[in-house]
């Protein structure tokens, strides 16, 4: 990590329904640590706010519009969805 | 047919797009939107819908053939509103055409409980006093 550590990657971040209200945006390219985790970008997201923290269990993640586990390391470019629960119908 | 809609769901449009001749069999479900959801007593005013477009409209498709290989030969279309919906209005539509009722009835309730699960639109709430809230869809 300590060779990356300066490096940044940018991700473009969709955020919807509470997430969105909560983030303050729907979308935003957001610069994370090379080699960092969607875990690790949602904690970067998250940092202060005691209500996202509590809806990371709650929360899916998609990148480039598959569903990832948050342990998925992010690449330059991707796109990546916060998803809360559906609510369609 | 498979889509996201900012305009009234035109149903007729809908059943003429799925039905052929080979069809015996056509069920429409409109989920409407309600006065009131369980548990809050709140007269509901409007309904507002939002959607992650791409991902929303992949599901669909994908829940449209699953319904295909589960209960087919079929005809499906299956469209949600997105944005501001009043009350009483369909908020999605599934449409499902046949040989036979049977095969239709079962696709039709396949397809909107895997919507209602699977399917990337979030719904928020509009009260009359004003307030607001986002719901999300229960495991039944």
């Amino acid at each position: 990590m300590s060779a990356n550590a300066a490096r940044l990657v940018t991700v473009r971040v969709l955020a919807f329904a509470r997430l969105r209200e909560l983030l303050g945006f729907g979308e935003r390219l957001v610069p994370v640590a090379d080699g960092a985790s969607a875990d690790e970008l949602w904690a970067q997201l998250a940092a202060g706010s005691a209500e996202l923290a509590g809806l990371r269990a709650s929360t899916r993640f998609a990148r480039n519009g598959e569903l990832i586990a948050g342990t998925t390391v992010l690449r330059e470019g991707d796109e990546l969805a916060l998803l809360p629960p559906v609510g369609g119908g | 047919m498979i889509g996201l809609s900012a305009e009234a769901i035109d149903v007729g449009a809908l059943v003429a797009a799925v039905k052929t001749d080979a069809h015996g069999a056509v069920v429409t479900f409109l989920g409407t939107t309600r006065e009131t959801s369980p548990g809050d007593p709140r007269p509901v005013a409007a309904l507002e819908y939002e959607a992650y477009e791409a991902m929303a409209l992949a599901e669909m498709e994908a829940i449209a053939g699953e319904a295909e290989t589960r209960f087919g030969p079929l005809g499906v279309a299956m469209v949600h509103r997105t944005g501001r919906v009043a009350l009483g209005e369909p908020s999605v539509a599934v449409v499902v055409a046949a040989p036979h009722r049977g095969k239709a009835f079962e696709a039709c309730r396949y397809a909107i409980d895997a919507l209602k699960a699977r399917v990337a639109v979030w719904k928020r709430e509009i009260y009359r006093d004003g307030d607001a809230a986002w719901i999300a869809n229960t495991a039944s």
